[in-house]
């Protein structure tokens, strides 16, 4: 295993770490709703995929196609998972503990479903991505996918 | 018994005009932006930096230059809404800049009505008179709504305008917050977040009458919507490195790559408007504040 590949890994776990331990920070005595867990691991592989794209873009990790491409596709992947499963109605903030998931994604799925496709065309134009510098001129859009739906459809910490 | 009456009534009569003239709306300087000549590009920028249209447009518009009004603000005083300042009857067509100026930086209607701050002319006051009058000419650029503004639902006794005075006595101070020696950095950042960005108004509790605790500065303070915690961001709590504050302020992403949400994601996308060493400014700022644990 090279410098690099240790290097990748360690941020990788470093991100992921951190991710778990700020969802599990909050309710650690409580047992998920499963459907609520699921989301919050799928959105734990979206943070570790950008967490790549944005060491790349901020030359704290070396350019690596595979790396970005890969990185990028699960982005992709992740964005097109089908929501009926996940996101089941009555899981919202308030109603199942644990989540901060708001009322809203069930009264205007066109609106999140929207979200979801901004997500999905932002890490698709990542995919080919052939330089650092490719790679930081498409972080703008993804990062204003994820603050758009986080702006509508995520509820405050500590409600 | 003529005399304690008299010198009751001459009390009265004292303390009612002393009242008035305590509550009375302040003026706005004679000569205030004299000889500047109105910069659109610049009022654009004082615009985003201000926040404008995070609570000017309507809730969930997709179009940020409509300044059609209607966000509810509740408050331990009642509901306030953000009215219409689009350039148009409904809202602030036919100003003049003196009026727009009074307005902003004094919190003085056109008719000489006190406005509650929830309208930020309590840091906007700090806003330089050229910035004033570009962010008029600016945004009598922008489309015009023809939606009505909506009234506030707030109760005795602090439907009393005339009171707001009295609150303006005891609350507004244009003293800067961040004093000593400043780096020219340090400068731009203190007047981007103490008067145009507003910080202070979410980050800093608040007391029982609503003025800012000033010597908890950016400490966080209790959500007025009563949903979830504004946080503390004095270097007591957010370790975040220099570069991390910056690119959070462009891209939303936190040093963990989670991404802002909430009533901030409308301040990161103003933000992310303005020229970078704008915002390596606030993040110098906010790492020189005092720090509260």
């Amino acid at each position: 295993m090279n410098l690099f590949m240790k290097s990748t890994m360690a941020l990788g776990l470093g991100v992921a770490v951190i991710a778990t331990a700020s969802i599990a920070g909050s309710h650690s005595s409580e047992k998920l709703n499963p459907a609520v867990a699921a989301r919050q691991h799928q959105m734990q592989i979206v943070g570790y995929s950008i967490g790549i794209l944005g060491a790349v873009a901020k030359g704290e990790m070396e350019y690596d196609a595979a790396m970005v491409s890969s990185a990028a596709k699960n982005l992709n992947a992740l964005a097109q998972l089908d929501r009926a499963s996940l996101w089941i109605e009555g899981t919202e903030q308030g109603a199942t503990a644990g989540t901060r998931a708001k009322a809203e994604i069930w009264s205007d799925p066109d609106g999140f479903a929207e979200k979801f496709e901004a997500l999905a065309d932002a890490s698709a134009a990542l995919i080919d991505a052939s330089d650092a510098a490719a790679v930081g001129a498409g972080m703008g859009d993804l990062g204003g996918s994820c603050k758009g739906c986080h702006e509508k459809y995520r509820g405050p910490k500590n409600e | 018994m003529k005399t304690p009456v008299r010198i009751l009534a001459i009390c009265v009569i004292v303390g009612a005009v002393g009242a008035w003239v305590l509550t009375a709306p302040a003026p706005l300087e004679d000569d205030f932006a004299a000889g500047h000549t109105a910069d659109v590009e610049n009022g654009a920028l004082v615009f985003a930096a201000a926040g404008c249209a995070s609570c000017h447009t309507a809730p969930g518009a997709e179009d940020k230059q409509m300044l059609s009004g209607g966000h509810s603000f509740a408050s331990d005083f009642g509901t306030f809404y953000a009215p219409n300042i689009s350039p148009g009857v409904q809202g602030i067509g036919g100003w003049s800049l003196a009026e727009f100026a009074r307005a902003v930086t004094k919190g003085v209607s056109p008719d000489g009505d006190h406005y509650y701050p929830a309208f930020p002319y309590t840091s906007y006051q700090r806003m330089t008179a050229p910035d004033v009058s570009d962010l008029y000419a600016y945004m009598q650029t922008l489309p015009v709504s023809d939606v009505p503004s909506k009234a506030h639902d707030v109760g005795f006794p602090f439907n009393i305008r005339r009171g707001l005075g009295l609150w303006k006595q005891m609350y507004m101070t244009d003293d800067p917050v961040l004093t000593g020696d400043r780096s020219e950095q340090l400068e731009r950042g203190r007047y981007l977040v103490e008067a145009l960005g507003h910080c202070g108004e979410c980050h800093t509790p608040r007391n029982a009458l609503g003025g800012l605790d000033r010597d908890m500065w950016l400490a966080g303070a209790p959500n007025p919507s009563g949903k979830g915690e504004i946080p503390n961001i004095t270097p007591g709590k957010l370790d975040w490195a220099e570069s991390d504050l910056v690119y959070y302020f462009e891209s939303g992403f936190t040093p963990d790559y989670d991404s802002v949400g909430g009533s901030m994601a409308a301040v990161v996308t103003n933000l992310s408007k303005l020229p970078k060493s704008d915002r390596a400014a606030i993040a110098a700022y906010l790492k020189a504040v005092p720090a509260v644990p």
